[in-house]
């Protein structure tokens, strides 16, 4: 006991040190010798094929930590996909739950709200250009949709994703990658390097791409455990 | 088109995306395909950086600090060549060692693929904010790669492991804030000129949370506490894989940002505890080894022991003689390499004496030696390299930080060195007496294919023959 | 003072309580709680810090939604994993001892022969 309360103590005075150190640290922040990297963001920003300065960072300026960050959502698909691979499966039936009359009004607002969520995942990711949105936010909203239908009972629970499924998990990220692989043989020559003037058009079918399988992942995070159940209550 | 470095990264993404599209299992074959490209590749470019000495590349045409620079010198050079020297034969082993005990393969392939992705960019990124993004890749492949056997322990370990390296890299990305909102970027090249002696506290405080969350991922004493369940509870493969690879990208990063980024700021006292800690280190893990009943948690403890030598690098480069420092980060990157290729092939080799032998249990290893000799000879050939015996490549790298040491009056050091030796001869020897007892009456041996057992030789072999090929080694790393 | 370092204040203290909490939690769902606290108060440093003479800075903001979209997966591994955990031991929670563990593992495997069995039958 005495123990454990000293370990609680210690590592609570240690935060919080390091807390009021962290405040006065930036409190006592100097702005002399600052870069101004935003301007350079917006002098470049005609170069970059989009209008608005972030999706232009996310997508060109440092269009390689968005890559890698794809992939570690495909990591974390992994992972969930490898643990749901060993459990059995307990399937309750989902429509035996949605007999009852007022869940009725749950189904019908699904099917009217999932075709609106569809339309707004589209807007979000065409406005990207120039406005706050673009890839992640359309894919959470599709997510959402999934995620949706699948509590009213209309989407089934995913078992081991099937090829169709595992290629649209991986279609974004794979033509990312491949559009990726074409700017070396493209006449700049670099990694990532967009000609000027297809950068627009390469950046919107990136989005386009990635809205999809993100979606899909974002969604399999969900789908692929919903039908699990604590194996405690099932054995009672 | 014919540049190395964009292929070091696209390769391994690719053919990972592709073995996930196969399916649960598959893409062994493709992947050591690709390995073997990999392979080439990195010797082309290593021949770059002898030739023409340090190599930059603008990701995106954007060079630092709007965009991502990434930057290969010696040090990096010799660091992925390890890399796809080490990865090759266990690649081998760990398609011949799925075949033998299908669960835990799952999705092995895939997220070797993004592993490696990560750790090529890691090494060779120079941009603290895109390093952090490569640590979380490697993390997060690291973590799913030791849930993949899906028993309680293994799980266990993978979400303590999951925590620590998110709470590292959480710690990580803290300091990078402080340091982007001291100087308003986080490219290397920028930062480097612009930190000097005398720095505010946000740069301070931003150098030490940098180096607490990388010392999380490497677990250096006392930090080592997730290391022996997740390396020891993991399938095979991916054990050799965590304690070759998987560490030194982020022991790699601490050195790197010593030597550079916070060169001004890296003082003996510090270098010191650092020391002090690996010391530590080496005298717990390597009696906490000792006293394992498992073979794969005596090998993890080896690993935590051996991590200490690794820290006692620091006080020998710092504050020191330039020439003193330059024959200690000899030794050091030699240590880090014969680690390497050793510890691989003792987690290889111990792997197929417990597929023999059906449990992991060091008391059950009587008579093995008449059974699997090649292995069992790999096992203390790897044993050896450890305790830094002639020839190997362990023995120059103890010489060359001991005679280090002696140039710059730090005695101290050199008894942990020996001493560590010692301790090191004494797990070791603890399994090699027990392999070589008669074997046990009842005691059932089951056959093991050869393709696991040569690619485990093949390692030792590699890390044999770098005792005399270190000369190669060191003037790769001079090259910078 | 100006209105964003606010922001990298707020930050720095969820930041440090995100981390004791990370530590100190003995249940696995808290402590993944905690890691996002802790998440949330790096990238609002970040956001933060950033922000200079009250100027958007398209970087850091672009940086947070690379470390937002890291966060979402790392959480959704870990609550697999910890579903996984749920399943075996029936406890989100790090088992005592390995001693412990054994029995557990040992229960589990008789449980599921009993209904392999149950299951011919």
């Amino acid at each position: 006991m005495s123990m454990k309360s000293l370990l609680n103590a210690v590592v609570i005075f240690f935060s919080a040190t390091l807390g009021l150190t962290l405040i006065w640290a930036i409190l006592e922040l100097p702005v002399s010798n600052h870069i101004h990297l935003s301007e350079q963001v917006l002098i470049q920003l005609d170069a970059s094929g989009v209008r608005h300065p972030t999706t232009a960072v996310l997508l060109n300026f440092r269009g390689f930590d968005t890559l890698l960050e794809v992939m570690v959502l495909l990591l974390a698909l992994l992972g969930v996909l490898d643990q749901t691979k060993k459990r059995k499966p307990k399937n309750l039936s989902i429509s035996i739950r949605l007999n009852q009359p007022y869940l009725q009004a749950l189904l019908w607002s699904a099917r009217v709200l999932v075709p609106m969520m569809v339309l707004v995942a589209g807007y979000l990711l065409g406005v990207g250009g120039y406005q706050p949105g673009g890839a992640f936010q359309a894919a959470a909203v599709l997510a959402a949709a999934g995620v949706l239908l699948n509590l009213s009972g209309l989407l089934p629970t995913w078992r081991e994703p099937s090829w169709s499924l595992r290629l649209g998990f991986i279609f974004g990220l794979l033509l990312f990658l491949l559009i990726t692989a074409m700017t070396l043989f493209l006449s700049p020559g670099l990694l990532l390097q967009y000609p000027i003037t297809l950068a627009g058009i390469f950046i919107l079918i990136i989005e386009a791409g990635l809205t999809l399988s993100l979606g899909l992942i974002l969604a399999g995070f969900f789908l692929l455990l919903s039908d699990e159940v604590n194996n405690k209550k099932a054995d009672e | 088109m014919s540049d190395p470095i964009p292929w070091l990264i696209l390769l391994p993404l690719l053919w990972g995306l592709l073995s996930f599209l196969l399916g649960v299992g598959r893409g062994g074959r493709l992947a050591i395909v690709c390995l073997v490209i990999q392979l080439a590749l990195v010797a082309l470019l290593v021949g770059q950086v002898v030739a023409e000495k340090d190599r930059y590349y603008a990701v995106g045409g954007w060079s630092a600090p709007l965009g991502i620079d990434l930057h290969v010198d010696g040090l990096a050079s010799v660091m992925l060549l390890l890399t796809h020297v080490v990865i090759l034969p266990l690649g081998i082993y760990a398609r011949s060692y799925f075949s033998h005990n299908v669960e835990g393969v799952g999705y092995f392939w895939p997220m070797l693929g993004l592993l490696l992705a990560a750790l090529n960019t890691l090494f060779m990124s120079a941009d603290i904010f895109n390093i952090y993004v490569t640590l979380e890749l490697l993390g997060l492949a690291a973590v799913g790669l030791v849930g993949t056997a899906g028993n309680t322990r293994s799980i266990l370990a993978a979400i303590r492991y999951l925590l620590v390296t998110l709470l590292g890299s959480g710690v990580y990305l803290a300091g990078v804030a402080l340091i982007y909102g001291s100087y308003g970027s986080v490219a290397l090249a920028v930062l480097e000129p612009l930190i000097e002696n005398e720095v505010s506290v946000a740069v301070f405080l931003a150098a030490i949370l940098m180096l607490v969350g990388l010392l999380l991922k490497t677990a250096l004493f006392p930090f080592h506490f997730w290391l022996p369940s997740a390396h020891g509870g993991a399938p095979t493969p991916v054990s050799a894989l965590l304690s070759a690879l998987v560490i030194k990208a982020s022991f790699y990063l601490i050195l790197r940002m010593w030597l550079g980024l916070y060169a001004p700021l890296a003082t003996i006292q510090a270098a010191q505890l650092l020391g002090g800690l690996g010391a530590v280190a080496i005298l717990w893990g390597s009696i906490m080894a000792f006293n394992q009943t498992r073979l794969k948690m005596l090998a993890a403890y080896s690993t935590v022991a051996q991590i200490g030598y690794f820290f006692l690098l620091f006080p020998l480069i710092t504050e020191v003689g330039s020439e003193a420092a330059e024959i200690a980060m000899q030794g050091g990157v030699i240590q880090l390499v014969a680690h390497a290729l050793a510890k691989a092939a003792m987690f290889a080799a111990a792997g197929v004496m417990i597929l023999s032998m059906g449990k992991d249990d060091i008391a059950l290893l009587s008579g093995i030696s008449s059974r699997l000799p090649l292995t069992l000879f790999t096992f203390a050939l790897a044993g050896v390299t450890l305790m830094g015996l002639p020839p190997t490549g362990g023995f120059i790298a103890k010489w060359l930080l001991i005679s280090s040491a002696v140039s710059s009056g730090q005695w101290g050091w050199v008894v942990v060195m020996i001493l560590g030796g010692l301790l090191s001869a004494g797990y070791v020897f603890k399994v090699l007496r027990q392999a070589l007892l008669p074997a046990a009456a009842e005691m059932k041996f089951r056959p093991v294919n050869p393709s696991l057992e040569w690619p485990a030789f093949l390692l030792t072999f590699i890390s044999l023959s770098l005792s005399f090929a270190s000369n190669n080694v060191l003037n790769i790393l001079g090259a910078g | 003072m100006t209105g964003a370092l606010i922001y990298a204040c707020v930050g720095a203290a969820l930041f440090v309580c995100g981390v004791a909490g990370l530590i100190l939690l003995p249940h696995l769902l808290r402590k993944i709680l905690a890691f996002n606290i802790m998440g949330s108060g790096v990238f609002l440093m970040l956001v933060g810090l950033g922000q200079h003479d009250n100027i958007p800075d398209p970087i850091p903001q672009a940086m947070v939604l690379t470390g937002i979209v890291v966060a979402v997966a790392a959480t959704a591994l870990a609550l697999a994993f910890v579903r996984r955990l749920l399943y075996l031991t029936s406890k989100a929670q790090f088992v005592a001892n390995s001693k412990s563990l054994d029995q557990t593992e040992e229960k589990l495997i008789t449980r599921e022969r009993n209904k392999e069995g149950d299951a011919s039958k």
